[in-house]
């Protein structure tokens, strides 16, 4: 809480009605958008909890679809999203959904992309347009966007880390957190590395060239 | 870095560097984000002019909510105005009427700024700009009032809550009137002392003010508590201006809001399961927009 900014009291500047309904759905759009990094046609939006409840009333539904069109949370077009939607090709379904555990502003994205490739994506959003990634296809992530965070599929085998770190180190990049996991030993594993610094695409190309990884994903920091 | 966590802090250390409040906002600020100064001014002016252009949508516009329940009514209160046909003088007239046209264009997906939540986002901008309008001040002045607002605000969040989930209105609207009845003090000049009152009597005016909102919609009775805010905001600020004094301090009313916050049932916490949302009119409301 001490290294709260004055902008998260006078601010964010967002499209209302509420931070938690409609600027963090916008905010999982946008996350979204990223993880698949290709484009993508249709998108089955499974709402939990108090999401389930009142999507309508608070634009949640216009809110996912604009922050998946890659809109931000302050672009008053939100409130045309459907219309941009289908000017994109792009459809979408909004079906209710009880997941466990889960918390009450939680959705599942069920994403095909136009490979034909379907990417599920478990998010929610945690208060004051502040969001979590959860799960994507699966794997705890537990992304914020708030910083620039690495994501890899990688072969699970001792030193891969340490490479990635090398490269880091390399461009004097600071890791602010990072978690790694997979579902059993040998199997493919997940590193998530956030860090201080906004990183580019030579710097990505760099982790790219380490054989042992099979798939590396940027992702934020989003507004 | 400054690193205040108490209004009482923050005040001693204006004494202790010779610096004001908004000096020493904008400096732990810098430091925070190694941005600089004028660049923390731009942000904040920038957060005016969306205050501003909602002001002018909600006021001039014919605005209706996504789910239909509210709209229309900061242009009753203009129409009221030009009628001549007000009881409150054309300061607080005037300051509840923009504090609900941000609220309206916030239920319809409008552009606002959340200050310090969405919920409660007309009262600062509302009590802000008709007290600048009405004593001829000018953006400068306006946008220091915001730092003194930001300061008390992080103050609040950090000693108590500005979630409506954590501790209900007087967390959201309690908090937005504080911040803007500290504000007003300091943009006509008051002493840093009348700062802290005026928070303190805003704060304590609205202790134990629940969230209910009916649907769970930012709406009914959100809109119209932003109206109240900005009334008491004015209120604290003149009674504050004139010298009357807080006698409990600033600090422990805030610790005081964050404890009733706690003791409040969940039913009356942003859950709307309790409070107005299960009148029978908030029900059958409710019913309707399910049915939709």
């Amino acid at each position: 809480m001490s290294n709260l900014s004055i902008f998260d009291i006078i601010g964010p500047v967002m499209v209302g009605p509420s931070s938690s309904h409609t600027a963090g759905a916008v905010r999982i759009g946008n996350l979204a958008k990223e993880i698949i990094g290709e484009e993508f046609n249709h998108v089955k939006v499974y709402l939990h909890g108090s999401f389930k409840e009142t999507y309508q009333g608070h634009g949640t539904d216009k809110a996912i679809i604009g922050g998946l069109l890659g809109l931000q949370t302050d672009n008053p077009m939100i409130k045309e999203a459907f219309t941009l939607a289908r000017a994109r090709n792009l459809s979408y379904e909004f079906l209710p959904i009880d997941l466990d555990n889960a918390h009450p502003n939680t959705i599942k994205l069920e994403i095909s992309n136009v490979k034909g490739k379907i990417i599920n994506i478990i998010a929610s959003s945690i208060g004051g347009g502040s969001v979590i990634i959860n799960e994507i296809d699966g794997i705890k992530v537990g992304v914020t966007g708030e910083l620039a965070t690495l994501l890899t599929i990688h072969q699970d085998k001792p030193g891969i880390i340490a490479k990635i770190s090398r490269v880091l180190e390399d461009y004097k990049l600071n890791i602010a957190y990072m978690k790694v996991l997979r579902e059993y030993k040998g199997s493919l594993a997940t590193a998530v590395i956030e860090l201080d610094e906004e990183i580019d695409e030579e710097i990505l190309d760099k982790i790219r060239e380490i054989t042992e990884i099979e798939e590396i994903k940027l992702i934020g920091p989003i507004n | 870095m400054y690193n205040f966590k108490r209004l009482a802090e923050l005040i001693e250390l204006t004494k202790e560097t010779n610096l004001s409040i908004v000096d020493i906002i904008i400096e732990r600020e810098r430091e925070l984000t190694n941005k600089s100064e004028d660049e923390i001014r731009a942000k904040m002016a920038k957060a005016l002019a969306v205050m501003r252009e909602a002001i002018e949508t909600g006021l001039t516009e014919n605005i209706k909510s996504t789910s239909g329940l509210s709209g229309g009514d900061a242009q009753l209160l203009v129409d009221a105005q030009q009628r001549g046909n007000t009881i409150t003088g054309t300061l607080l007239s005037s300051a509840i009427a923009k504090a609900i046209a941000v609220a309206e264009v916030n239920a319809a997906m409008g552009r606002i700024v959340a200050v310090p939540t969405a919920g409660s986002c007309g009262i600062l901008p509302g009590v802000l700009l008709a007290v600048a309008e009405d004593k001829n001040l000018d953006d400068e002045v306006i946008i220091d009032g915001l730092f003194v607002a930001s300061g008390i605000g992080l103050i609040i969040a950090k000693q108590a809550t500005v979630s409506g989930a954590e501790g209900g209105c007087q967390a959201e609207c309690g908090s937005a009137a504080a911040m803007a009845a500290g504000a007003i003090v300091y943009m006509l000049e008051g002493k840093e002392e009348q700062v802290l009152d005026a928070v303190a009597i805003a704060l304590k005016n609205v202790l134990g003010l629940v969230c209910d909102p009916v649907g769970g919609l930012v709406e009914i009775p959100c809109i119209k508590r932003n109206a109240g805010g900005a009334s008491n905001a004015l209120t604290a600020a003149e009674l504050a201006l004139a010298g009357i004094k807080s006698h409990i301090p600033a600090d422990e009313v805030i610790v005081t809001m964050k404890k009733i916050g706690k003791t409040l049932a969940p039913q009356l916490k942003e859950t709307s399961l309790g409070g107005l949302a299960v009148t029978p009119t908030g029900c059958k409301l409710k019913d309707e927009l399910l049915s939709k």
